[in-house]
This record gives C-alpha cells, sequence and structure tokens, in this order.
C-alpha cells in the first residue's frame, strides 16, 4: 500500500530538515549571502549624507529574499544529486506530487527563517517601518516566499539533470517570478507609506494568493512528467 | 495540405498588409491623438498575435509533457521563436507610441513591465533548449507552460494596478465610440494571424524535416 500525500510529503520534509540541522550549511550560508546583498544595496541606495533612497528598503528586502533563496534552492537539490538521492526518492513508492511537496515545505521553512532575520535587518538600517502593519507584511512575504518557492523547487528539481542547471536555475526562474517580486515590492512599498496605504497591499496580497494558487496547481501537476526520464 | 493553401495564403497575406497602409491613412484621426494613435493598429494587431502564438506554445508544450508527441514538440518550440519576434516588435511599436504619446522612450509600467517579462520568458525557453543539453526539451515545455499561465495576468495587469497603458476596456468599447477604428483593427489583426499562422507553418515543416533527416542519418549508420 503507499503511503498517504501528507505523510510522504512530512517525511520528506523531515529527512531535509534532519539533513540540515546536522550540518547547518543552507541556513549559514544563505543568511549570510542574503545579508551581504543588502550591505551591497547599501552602497547603490544611501545618499552621501547617509539617507537611505526613499522606498527603497521594500525593493532591498525582496531582492535579497529572491536571490539568497536560489542559492538555497541550489545547494539542496546539489545536496540530492550528490550520491544519486533525489534517484532514490523518485524510486520510492510514493506519489511523486507528495516529494514535491515534502521538498516545497523544507524551501518554504528555509526562506521563512531568512526572512525572519532579514526583515528586521532592513528595518534596522534603512529606517523602514515594516512593523507598523505586521501582519500585512506577514502575509505578502509568507505568500511572496509560497509563489517563489513553488516554481522554484520544481525548476531547480528538473534542472539536476542538466550539465548548466547553475546558470540556467536563475535564468529560468527570475523571468517567471517576477509578477511575485513586483507584487510583493509594491505591496511592501504601499505598507511603507505614511500612514500606510492598507487597500493597496490587500489588492497584492490577492494578486499573491491567485499568482500562488496558479503556480502551485501547475507544479504539482506538471512534476510527475517532468521528472520521468 | 497545408502545402497546397500555403502559397495562396502567403499572397493574401502580402495583399494585405500591401493594403495596410492606405487603411491606415484613410481613416480618420482620433479626437485626442491625432496622428500618433495611428500606429495603434498595428501595435494592437502584434499583440493579438504574439497571444495566440503564447497559447499555441502553452497547449503544445502540455500535450509534449503529457503525451510525449514529437510533433507537439515541434510547434512548442515554433510558436516560442515567434512569441520573441512578435513581443520584440510590439515593445518597439509600444516604444514608439509612449515617446510621442508619454513623452519617453520607456515607462516602468506595470502592462509593458510584465509584458517584457513575457518576452524574457519565451528567450530563457530557447536558451534551456539551446544550453540545455539532452532531454531539455521536456524543461523547455515546462516553461513554455508557465509562461503561457502569466500571459492572462499581463493582459489584466492594466484594470488591476494604477499604470498609464491604456486598459483593456478601450478595446472593448471601441466599436460602439469609434466603428471605423474598429473595422480597421479587426483587419489588421487578422493580417498579422495570418502573418503568424504561415510563420508557424514553415518552422514546424523545418522542424520537421531536420527530424526526418536525423532519422535518415541514423538509419544510414545501421
Amino acid at each position: 500500500m503507499r503511503p498517504g500525500f501528507l505523510k510522504v510529503a512530512l517525511l520528506v520534509l523531515k529527512k531535509d530538515l534532519a539533513i540540515e540541522f546536522k550540518s547547518r550549511e543552507i541556513a549559514y550560508t544563505t543568511l549570510f549571502f542574503a545579508v551581504a546583498c543588502v550591505m551591497i544595496f547599501s552602497f547603490a541606495f544611501v545618499k552621501e549624507e547617509g539617507v537611505p533612497v526613499e522606498g527603497a528598503a521594500a525593493g532591498i528586502l525582496w531582492i535579497a529574499v529572491a536571490f539568497s533563496g536560489t542559492l538555497a534552492l541550489s545547494r539542496t537539490f546539489e545536496r540530492e544529486r550528490y550520491s544519486e538521492t533525489l534517484r532514490a526518492l523518485l524510486l520510492a513508492p510514493a506519489s511523486r506530487p507528495a516529494v514535491y511537496a515534502g521538498k516545497l515545505l523544507g524551501m518554504i521553512l528555509m526562506m521563512v527563517a531568512t526572512e525572519v532575520v532579514l526583515t528586521p535587518m532592513v528595518a534596522f538600517f534603512f529606517h523602514a517601518p515594516f512593523f507598523a502593519r505586521p501582519l500585512l507584511l506577514a502575509s505578502l512575504l509568507g505568500l511572496g516566499t509560497i509563489g517563489f518557492a513553488s516554481v522554484g523547487t520544481l525548476f531547480a528539481a528538473m534542472l539536476v539533470r542538466t550539465r548548466t542547471r547553475d546558470v540556467l536555475l536563475p535564468i529560468l526562474l527570475y523571468p517567471v517570478t517576477i509578477p511575485v517580486i513586483i507584487a510583493g515590492v509594491r505591496g511592501t512599498a504601499a505598507l511603507l507609506q505614511t500612514p500606510p496605504e492598507e487597500p493597496v497591499a490587500t489588492l497584492w496580497i490577492g494578486l499573491l494568493t491567485a499568482f500562488d494558487v496558479v503556480f502551485l496547481t501547475l507544479a504539482l501537476w506538471t512534476f510527475e512528467p517532468l521528472m520521468t526520464e | 495540405m497545408m502545402k497546397k493553401i500555403f502559397l495562396p495564403l502567403a499572397l493574401v497575406t502580402a495583399a494585405m498588409f500591401a493594403y495596410a497602409p492606405f487603411a491606415i491613412n484613410n481613416v480618420p484621426l482620433e479626437s485626442t491623438m491625432l496622428l500618433v494613435q495611428k500606429i495603434f493598429y498595428f501595435h494592437f494587431a502584434t499583440w493579438m498575435a504574439l497571444t495566440a502564438v503564447i497559447a499555441v506554445c502553452g497547449v503544445s508544450s502540455l500535450i509534449y509533457l503529457f503525451k510525449g508527441s514529437r510533433a507537439a514538440d515541434w510547434y512548442a518550440v515554433a510558436s516560442a521563436e515567434l512569441v520573441v519576434v512578435f513581443g520584440v516588435f510590439g515593445l518597439f511599436s509600444g516604444s514608439l507610441w509612449g515617446r510621442k504619446a508619454w513623452g519617453v522612450w520607456w515607462q516602468w509600467d506595470a502592462r509593458v513591465t510584465m509584458a517584457t517579462m513575457l518576452v524574457l520568458v519565451f528567450l530563457g525557453y530557447l536558451m534551456v533548449r539551446k544550453y540545455g543539453g539532452p532531454g531539455s526539451e521536456k524543461l523547455a515545455a515546462a516553461m513554455g507552460i508557465f509562461g503561457a499561465a502569466t500571459a492572462p495576468f499581463v493582459y489584466k495587469s492594466v484594470d488591476w494596478w494604477r499604470t498609464i497603458h491604456p486598459q483593456t476596456s478601450v478595446v472593448r468599447t471601441l466599436g460602439d465610440k469609434f466603428p471605423a477604428a474598429w473595422n480597421l483593427v479587426l483587419y489588421c489583426s487578422a493580417a498579422f494571424l495570418l502573418l503568424a499562422y504561415l510563420l508557424l507553418a514553415a518552422r514546424v515543416r523545418l522542424e520537421a524535416m531536420r527530424s526526418e533527416l536525423d532519422r535518415m542519418y541514423l538509419a544510414a549508420e545501421d
């Protein structure tokens, strides 16, 4: 009997977390890379008097999230490629979409962990009132992360077989996820206004939800044929 | 069948494109934008053709991915190339229009940004095919499906966001407000759709011949 969808997904997640807890490699490198991104942006967006350009914080936060997310994606699947564990995972008597869901949950957790550190840091460095509407900001970040990670996990998984995966992942991932990043940046920028423009942020949250539904459905649907050689 | 109607269709399309400048010249000026608005007839028609080839690419990518049909893959690659061609032409005509109507060559407007991204997705499609190595057709198919899935968002983007690009309602209500322009838009769209069809057919035939040649090489080696 094949185990249920949720059980498989949670087992894959548990496996990924166990490996990660042992070395903490992806967590540390991703976080360090995100911090380095923010530092590099400070050179571009801070004027000579030491004042950051108005409204730059939203873009900096999202680009740091997207860049570090890409790094985490390629590292996670590099690990699976090593000693062919991805093939073993796909050979397991479990439904393929469940394996995808497990990998996706792991990615989302990883990205959220980075965001938890990154958001206060960007708020601190760029004088951004991120926490005026914490719930709205959390929904924007959460939905944006789901959208980015859902496409990212699928693409990173299917690129494992190719030789040029490191180059192809960003080339494929960014154009497809630009709508998610636009929605995230614009929504966050609306929250940074004084007073925060809640209706605008809510509109973007709605759009992000629509993107997530489309991307997740497509990814779950196409994962099986894409991973079949 | 395709071979027989290709030449007559090509002649019809050529005649339609030859007549189009005269028709555009004859249609009355639009009341606010005057002469500048005339680029609309080709600009809109380009994006109509682009929508059609995106739909072809999305559907044939799905068929290729789930059924593994070689012919579907030929249609997918042919239409992806056409998306890039029409997309670049559409962005170019939009840029010319924007220079006169908005005063800038490039505006970071929601519709313009999303449309550029859409062209980038299909450039990515072509890159995967070129540099992805063996089995890259499948990876490209995923790009085609996701690209086609974001296309409706690009279309609706102008209605949702505060933007400078005209909304979709402009075209929908054009038939009542300005019948002469509406008829001409339909005419130009038909010409561009025919052109897209001809290019697609020619490109698919090339792809089919290539695959036949490969098969013959393999057969000769055995």
